[in-house]
């Protein structure tokens, strides 16, 4: 029977949580920041500043360009150097802005007038969400006012917030959680309104009860807010088993969390939302776990959007035996292929592997069946796997739900024949998305 | 930072488990050899070469076909060894070792390679070999050498050497088997000699107690699916128990069909190489359910007196059905299969 509080199947990776100690921290501006357009799913962001123009620390340096997407804001004050390709994660140049700080000036620049929660109206709240720049911080990066603005017809009755934080190495919202209480209460308020919820539930994965104790002492009894702790298992936090965990409802394939009523962020997310409205600031920072045994100071450091990968790890420091540096935790990370690579507002963490053995060799597939009951969305990643390596992409998604596949990397995980099933699954994908946009 | 990293390129996720196929491979046989041990003890000199002979059979047929194929050699997997040895544990201890060698030729490559090699067969090898020996040599397959000879770690009998396609001659035959004292003659084994290991048979099925060692030690190594066995087994009890409660006069005890023949070797260790069955929870229920049917329905009313062979073949090659029809239902349509 489903043991409450989690979901069916998962794995059990080790948690690597050396850094949950550690109170978060800030990290000092680096010469040049590097801010990309295209941080959030949508519409890259136009830029609405020149080159060599002086910006304000907080002050709108690019425009929303469409209704999925978001703006953004300097991070540091100090002149505009370039506006140009920037290199990004997945290896391509996008369009961003450079940005040279002169942050010995004190002054910060609003974003919008600041709310207060009791007299905004909901479409006020969205449009707050809107002005900050907001994404989700979880790491997808879809801007959060377009999940807040529910589509005509849908209701929302559950308002979710995700500490689970699953992913090993990862400590940063552990730590939000813990410190930065009263903003993530006052973070769900917003979001309560702007959803029209009844409750609000915040999801915690149990090996993090000091947060579980900390926020229940701190949450007033009036406010419909519970916690609840969920079984430690990857991937809990992703979105759709941390619905069925808390809520017991699933959420049918291709569909949203709203369709079953339900608004999911995460608690970085909604830590921020907390902070930024009422003082009408824009999203310049975020929490970043800085581990991994290629890391000397490992930490939860405040980190302003945009410090190139190369200014952090100068700060933390590399062990001589450092390997791959992923932006992310080591489930679902991208491993950095350029050291000016930006941090940016999807980036969670980064984890600095130690030295690598040479990748195992590739054994054939022996049906062991060990993929079936780790994936968690019910697919059969051996049999996925055996058809992309024919190149048979299409009866993988028609009759073996191939896009059901989140990329969570259990499969790959548990592989004992090494097959890099996620990446088989991935380039399976891509290929079928550019085929039905090019027919 | 004392040096630039040199920054790695790769796909996550960035761990595993540190699952390894060769490991739970050569766990498989390390599991096989308690059952070996006591086959080398009961019968001596041949319960040592049988096996050996067919292990090497299979190397050598592995090695070769990886040669002409022009592969690199995929004796590394261990799947050979497996293969090889749990042949040799399926025959009777006195059979010439040239048919020995026949059946791991054969097991190699009737089971495996004509499909593509490890992962791709249909059946499983070893019990395709023994099957090959059953229908070529149904004689030799069929006679019993007697187990705890006193001379057995000196000598071994005549007809281990025979050359190749001469009649094989026998000097110490034993009665029956246990199944097949029951099926022509009505005689019945204590259940304690059966589950020990003090009764005729195959090379490595006498010891139900060291099998079912083997197999825990792998199903907690998480290394064999603990629902094929418990499945095949508690179904064979079940069909022959309704039998028995039936007519007992007629029709043999649950606990004869559990501890005789090959049954134990066959749940533990041949109906659950995870090429050859179903891979969802479902599919293997129905799997090994079937697997149990079988065995009962063969050894009560077949010309047979033991059935597991072909009841686990039978199981194999129903395996892609079984898979079409308990495919894992994907997260958030109705009710998944649980597992």
């Amino acid at each position: 029977m489903l043991n409450a509080n989690t979901f069916h199947h998962g794995i059990h990776p080790p948690e690597q949580k050396l850094t949950a100690a550690d109170p978060i921290r800030r990290l000092g501006f680096a010469p040049t920041l590097v801010i990309p357009l295209a941080q959030h799913i949508g519409a890259p962001a136009r830029p609405i500043v020149r080159e060599g123009e002086e910006v304000i620390r907080g002050q709108v340096i690019a425009e929303p360009g469409g209704f999925v997407s978001v703006p953004y804001h300097a991070p540091v004050s100090g002149f505009i150097k370039r506006i140009g390709p920037t290199p990004s994660s997945s290896g391509m140049m996008t369009q961003g802005i450079y940005l040279e700080a002169h942050p010995s000036s004190g002054q910060t620049h609003k974003a919008h007038k600041g709310l207060s929660v009791d007299s905004a109206t909901p479409e006020q709240i969205a449009d707050a969400v809107l002005e900050c720049g907001m994404t989700g911080l979880g790491g997808a990066g879809f801007p959060t006012h377009v999940k807040y603005r529910l589509p005509k017809g849908k209701t929302a009755d559950t308002f979710i917030v995700n500490g689970a934080e699953c992913e090993p190495y990862l400590t940063a919202d552990h730590r939000i959680l813990l410190e930065k209480g009263d903003c993530i209460v006052e973070g769900i308020r917003f979001a309560l309104k702007a959803t029209g919820a009844q409750r609000a539930i915040i999801g915690i994965e149990a090996n993090k009860m000091d947060a579980v104790h900390a926020l229940n002492q701190l949450i007033p009894a009036h406010l419909p807010i519970s916690v609840q702790a969920v079984k430690v298992k990857y991937p809990q936090g992703a979105e759709k088993m941390l619905i069925q965990a808390l809520t017991g409802r699933k959420v049918p394939p291709g569909k949203l969390p709203i369709d079953i009523g339900v608004v999911v962020s995460n608690a970085a997310t909604v830590s921020e939302l907390g902070y930024l409205l009422p003082r009408g600031l824009g999203l310049i920072e975020r929490v970043i776990t800085v581990s991994g045994p290629g890391v000397k100071k490992k930490g939860n450091y405040l980190i302003p959007i945009g410090t190139p990968l190369r200014y952090v790890l100068e700060q933390a420091g590399l062990t001589d035996d450092a390997g791959a540096v992923l932006l992310g935790g080591p489930m679902m990370g991208q491993t950095a292929a350029h050291m000016d690579l930006p941090v940016t507002k999807g980036t969670s963490g980064i984890v600095v592997l130690g030295s690598t053995q040479p990748a195992p060799q590739i054994m054939p597939c022996i049906r062991c069946g060990y993929c079936v009951e780790a994936c968690p969305m019910f697919l059969n990643p051996s049999k996925l796997g055996r058809l992309a390596v024919k190149r048979q992409y299409e009866p993988m998604a028609d009759d073996f739900h191939l896009m059901d596949c989140f990329e969570c990397g259990s499969c790959s995980f548990v592989c004992p024949s090494h097959i890099p099933l996620v990446q088989h699954f991935r380039v399976a994908k891509n290929i079928l998305r550019e085929k039905k946009a090019r027919p | 930072m004392n040096k630039p990293p040199i920054l790695q390129i790769k796909t996550s996720p960035h761990i595993t488990l540190g699952a390894d196929t060769p490991a739970i491979m050569r766990n498989v046989v390390f599991a096989l050899l308690p059952a070996t041990a006591f086959g080398v003890y009961v019968y001596g000199l041949t319960g040592f070469l049988v096996p050996a002979v067919t292990t090497l059979a299979c190397l050598g047929t592995e090695w070769g076909v990886c040669r002409i194929s022009g592969k690199s050699s995929s004796l590394g997997d261990w799947s050979a060894v497996i293969t090889g040895l749990l042949l040799g544990l399926t025959l009777p201890p006195a059979l010439p070792l040239w048919m020995a060698a026949l059946g791991g030729f054969m097991a190699i490559v009737l089971g495996k390679v004509l499909f593509g090699g490890l992962g791709e067969n249909l059946l499983n090898p070893a019990l395709v070999g023994r099957a090959f020996l059953m229908a070529a040599f149904p004689a030799s397959l069929t006679t019993w050498a007697t187990p705890f000879l006193a001379n057995r770690f000196s000598s071994m009998p005549s007809s281990l050497i025979t050359p190749p396609f001469l009649q094989p001659t026998y000097d110490a035959v034993s009665g029956a088997t246990p199944l097949g004292a029951w099926k022509f003659a009505g005689e019945t084994t204590s259940a304690l000699d059966s589950i020990l290991g003090f009764t005729s048979g195959s090379i490595g099925e006498s010891s139900a107690l060291l099998i079912i060692l083997g197999g825990l030690y792998l199903g907690f190594r998480g290394m064999l699916n603990w629902r094929i066995p418990l499945g095949v087994l508690a179904s064979t009890a079940l069909f022959s128990g309704i039998l028995f409660i039936w007519r007992p006069e007629t029709y043999a005890s649950p606990i004869h069909h559990l501890f005789t023949g090959g049954l134990m070797l066959g749940a533990f260790f041949m109906a659950t190489d995870m090429v050859t069955c179903p891979m969802t929870s479902k599919g293997i229920w129905i799997y090994s359910i079937l697997i149990g049917l079988v065995v009962v329905v063969i050894r009560t009313w077949g010309g047979l007196p033991e059935g597991v062979m072909y009841a686990i073949l039978l199981g194999n090659a129903c395996t892609p059905l079984i898979e079409r029809m308990s495919q894992p239902k994907p997260f958030g349509t109705r009710k998944e299969a649980r597992s």
